[in-house]
């Protein structure tokens, strides 16, 4: 198990060096002009050009560029918006609120989609089940963008049940939106849990199990599920990249002072720096989370850690 | 094929969304038994309500892409008259009018043609780029799989929203259909590259293609012949799925700020321009909202039906 | 009490006592949408103690599906069991309540399968399945389960046992799998094993080993052995009776010696002829022709005519012996042997 970690934290650093990369060429190397990326479109004094370039070691040749980025990285400097406002605060004063956003939305995941996909694996064919099956195809095509304001619309204007915007009910702001953000992935947990179990209540070792004698109980809790649960786990956890993406629209539209809302209002404004370093962070976290993914589908099926 | 190589297959199919399960010993993919593959599967696509509904949604979007006149009942989108300004939905006008006075109708109909249009050439890239580096990677294996499955594991790092964001905000003076669609396909390609690379690997350790090179066929033979046949069944399934995932990303995209730009007609620009009226306006939202969710779902459905109808496990 | 049927039990040998298990007259058919297929059609076999019956039958012919069903394995749709009983010590194993059917299960029939890789649960310990029989029959702590599991795969000749009880799966080979099989299977001391296929999937070599350790634990225990096979060597070398399947139902019984040196169906002597026979050179094999019925569209009468080379149709046939349309039934041919074929005499040879 210790090889298995040790390897898999191994190959994390490769694609860890790789994305910084990847988003640094396509700010500096690209085609495109790094000025107007990291400032806007807004015409500016030829001073404050002559600054942005010595700020952003433009005027250095691009490999000595990269090197002093990821120099600027590893010592938590991510980056400072035009007033000067360090990116890193700014990511510190809205991480909280996202990170709400995200538990709620995973909860809502976990129990409504795990719960409803045991039921209707177990009862395949059963009017439960193909209620799952159309109510997922159908929540899936809804596009998050257009359940957050139609959600937003019809119950928090016109029943009034929730907060329209802002976090000021405390937890209770975060239903609505956490829902909507994990809409799409609770309807696919429902769906992939749904046939996980299904295949595996016909599986070799259950009918081994119950060749044993055990209770049915024992089978279905011991053998079906535990089995039937590792891919779903692992979805959810790999998952979170999704989240990340949809928590920019869901803060966006319900007005949550999260790191998804900075995003948004930085690429509004066009600041350009502010939205790399706020990427470059999200993303160093999603990689570093994927690792611990891997170890927790390590931990949850032996066969994968004496490879 | 190995052990590992079964379960590497079915984590990819699992991961591309042409099947959902992991349980079961794997149904050997490889059956050579194309004829009845896609005759079994028509067949049990007729049977099939979702096809049927997604087909028909998906016909009826491509008309009103390819031929809006007559959806949009003949008005101009371009053609505004301020005094119209936020009009209400009426009989003469389905959709009201937008904050410009144009007719809403008229503006969400032209606005299916961009998206479809993105959706199909993003689509097109991914595949491109799925099926030759997938096809190197898992056909020549080795060093060369090894770094190929590095770079996507670099690309799998940023998630798709963000480095879309980041690509279209750096990388481009300007921002049309072609540049949208190009950052589609740069954060989307590696699902398809997973999936077209598993495939090759299970071909390639076949026994008939072990028993072809015996006689004598040569590797871009057995690699078209008997290894793309085999692959084009879960690549279709996949690309049919993500041309409304990737409608419902370019409108997202479009709305937060990065995607198309005005003058552009674009789902994603009506929704963004008609959030602040949400309260008083709330059909600037709406009706976009609706069509943009129907023409998704029209794919969607059409990839579901389709897996189901082509999934090997199912016919075994 | 029940009396058990005098049919079966003429036929027999290798076991001095009365049979432990008796199935009679069963039927098994599993209905989907499309159509039915009957899978068991009329079959009828006693085990004593001791006593190693051997199964022989191709794919589809119901053998396996007759010993789920003992076990009562079957998914019960699409499975349908219409007519049968199965004796188990003095009680029908079919007619009782889940629930004292389940604790059969283990201590007093056990089965192993084919494939020990995919019939073992991938992610629990061998040394946690092998216990769960203990935990889940006789109520034992996980450690006292543990060291008990200990001692079977000691019992099943698994090197260092102690060491490899918490190892997974997939970590052993494919005979060593197989038996930790074994070792859930005998845990509580059964009266009777089913063996579903269980070399099948082995070496040669370590199938030679694995029929052993069940010949010495048969010997050691008393119990008796159904052998599940397709495998004429296999039987040959271990089994003392054989009943042979064909469409669902039993063609042939007696003792392996008799039946493999002179066989009265012409099933059995296809099965026979087409193996190679080493003091036989130069020679062609001679397969049966044609394929294994459908078990859904039985031929009528002898189920095995169209692949004959013996049958008797039309005017050849005597009277209500036509192969294509009267059914042979099951009867005994010459002491110690049945067989359900109208001219068995000829094929014997008597």
């Amino acid at each position: 198990m210790g090889r298995y970690v040790a390897r898999r934290f191994l190959l994390t650093i490769p694609v860890l060096i790789g994305a910084s990369f990847l988003i640094f060429a396509m700010v500096y190397a690209l085609p495109g002009d790094p000025i107007r990326a990291l400032a806007g479109d807004r015409p500016l004094p030829p001073a404050v050009v002559a600054q942005i370039r010595d700020d952003f070691n433009l005027n250095d040749p691009l490999g000595l560029q990269y090197v002093k980025y990821v120099g600027d990285l590893l010592q938590g400097d991510f980056g400072t918006d035009f007033a000067g406002r360090p990116v890193i605060d700014t990511i510190a004063r809205t991480l909280p609120v996202t990170v709400r956003l995200t538990i709620v939305a995973v909860l809502f995941e976990i129990v409504i989609g795990l719960t409803a996909g045991v039921l209707a694996g177990i009862r395949r064919n059963g009017f439960f089940d193909n209620l799952v099956l159309v109510s997922t195809t159908v929540i899936v095509s809804v596009p998050i963008l257009v359940l957050a304001f139609i959600s937003q619309y019809v119950f928090g204007l016109k029943l009034g049940l929730f907060p329209i915007a802002g976090i000021r009910e405390g937890w209770y702001s975060y239903i609505l939106p956490g829902l909507v953000l994990a809409s799409g992935s609770l309807a696919y947990v429902a769906r992939l849990t749904r046939t996980s179990i299904a295949e595996n209540t016909r599986a070799d070792y259950v009918r081994t199990a119950r060749a044993k004698g055990l209770p049915e109980r024992t089978i279905l809790v011991r053998h079906t599920l535990r089995n039937s649960l590792i891919p779903v786990v692992t979805f959810i956890g790999a998952d979170i990249g999704a989240l990340l993406g949809g928590a920019i629209v869901t803060e966006s539209v319900f007005n949550l002072p999260g790191i998804g809302r900075e995003v948004f209002d930085a690429v509004r404004a066009q600041e350009g720096a502010v939205v790399v370093g706020i990427v470059t962070l999200l993303v160093f976290f999603f990689i570093f989370f994927n690792l611990i993914v891997d170890v927790l589908y390590a931990v949850l099926d032996p066969r994968i850690r004496y490879d | 094929m190995t052990e590992q190589q079964h379960r590497d297959l079915l984590q990819d199919e699992v991961q591309a969304g042409t099947t959902t399960g992991l349980a079961s010993p794997l149904v050997d993919v490889t059956d050579d038994r194309q004829q009845s593959l896609w005759s079994d599967a028509w067949k049990s696509l007729k049977r099939n309500p979702l096809f049927w509904i997604g087909s028909v949604l998906g016909v009826f979007f491509l008309l009103m892409a390819f031929f809006p006149a007559p959806f949009a009942r003949g008005a101009d989108p371009r053609a505004c008259d301020l005094a119209n300004s936020k009009a209400p939905p009426s009989a003469e006008h389905w959709f009201g009018y937008d904050q410009q006075g144009c007719d809403y109708l008229a503006q969400v109909v032209y606005g299916a043609r961009s998206s479809l249009i993105i959706g199909a050439l993003a689509v097109f890239v991914i595949l491109v780029l799925g099926v030759l580096v997938g096809a190197v990677a898992g056909f020549f294996g080795g060093w060369v799989d090894s770094s190929l499955a590095r770079l996507t594991d670099v690309f799998y790092g940023i998630p798709f929203i963000l480095g879309a964001i980041v690509l279209l905000r750096a990388a481009f003076n300007e921002r049309g259909s072609v540049q949208v669609a190009i950052a589609l396909a740069a954060f989307g390609w590696m699902t398809a590259m997973r999936l077209v690379r598993s495939q090759v690997i299970a071909v390639k350790s076949s026994d008939y293609v072990a028993a072809a090179r015996a006689m004598g066929a040569s590797s871009p033979r057995i690699l078209v012949r008997h290894i793309l046949p085999n692959a084009v069944a879960p690549v279709l399934v996949y690309a049919t799925i993500t041309v409304g995932v990737l409608i419902a990303a370019e409108a997202t995209l479009t709305y937060l700020g990065v995607g198309l730009q005005r003058p552009a007609i674009s789902w994603g620009l009506q929704i963004d321009n008609g959030q602040s009226l949400l309260r008083t306006a709330p059909h600037l939202v709406l009706f976009p909202s609706m069509i943009l969710t129907l023409t998704v779902m029209a794919f969607i459905m059409l990839g579901d039906a389709l897996r189901d109808a082509l999934d090997p496990r199912q016919r075994a | 009490m029940t009396t058990l049927p005098s049919s079966a039990s003429s036929v027999r040998d290798g076991g001095a006592s009365a049979p432990i298990l008796s199935v009679e007259d069963l039927f098994v058919e599993f209905r989907t949408r499309e159509n039915t297929v009957n899978a068991v059609n009329g079959i009828s076999y006693t085990v004593s103690p001791g006593e190693t019956l051997a199964i022989l039958g191709e794919s589809g012919s119901g053998k396996s599906v007759s010993a789920q069903a003992i076990m009562g394995i079957l998914d019960m749709p699409p499975a349908v069991i219409p007519q049968g009983e199965i004796w188990f010590e003095g009680r029908n194993l079919l007619t009782l309540p889940a629930e004292e059917a389940r604790k059969v299960r283990g201590p007093g029939i056990s089965m192993i399968f084919q494939d020990a890789l995919s019939a073992l649960n991938p992610v629990y310990s061998v040394g946690f399945q092998i216990g769960e029989m203990f935990r889940a029959h006789r109520g034992m702590s996980k450690k006292e389960a543990k060291q008990h599991a200990v001692e079977l795969m000691d019992r099943v000749r698994i090197p260092a046992a102690a060491q490899r009880v918490d190892d997974y799966p997939h970590q052993f080979s494919g005979g060593m799998r197989q038996r930790v099989m074994i070792a859930m299977a005998i845990a509580l001391d059964p009266k009777i094993l089913i063996a579903d296929e269980p070399t099948t999937a082995l070496d040669v070599t370590v199938q030679a080993q694995v029929m052993d350790l069940l010949k010495d634990l048969q010997r050691e225990t008393g119990m008796g052995l159904v052998l599940i096979t397709h495998d004429l060597g296999v039987v040959n070398e271990v089994a003392d009776n054989v009943a042979v399947m064909y469409a669902g139902r039993i063609v042939e019984r007696g003792t392996v010696d008799d039946v493999f040196t002179s066989p009265a169906h012409p099933y059995t002597e296809g099965l026979m002829n087409s193996v190679p026979n080493v003091e036989v050179k130069g020679g062609r094999l001679q397969p049966i022709t044609g394929q294994p019925p459908n078990l859904s569209k039985i031929p009528s009468g002898c189920p095995f005519h169209p692949r004959c080379a013996r049958r008797r149709l039309g005017a050849d046939a005597l009277p209500g012996r036509d192969c294509a349309g009267d059914r042979p039934p099951l009867r005994l041919v010459v002491p110690g042997r049945e067989a359900a074929c109208h001219y068995s005499e000829e094929v014997l040879g008597v």
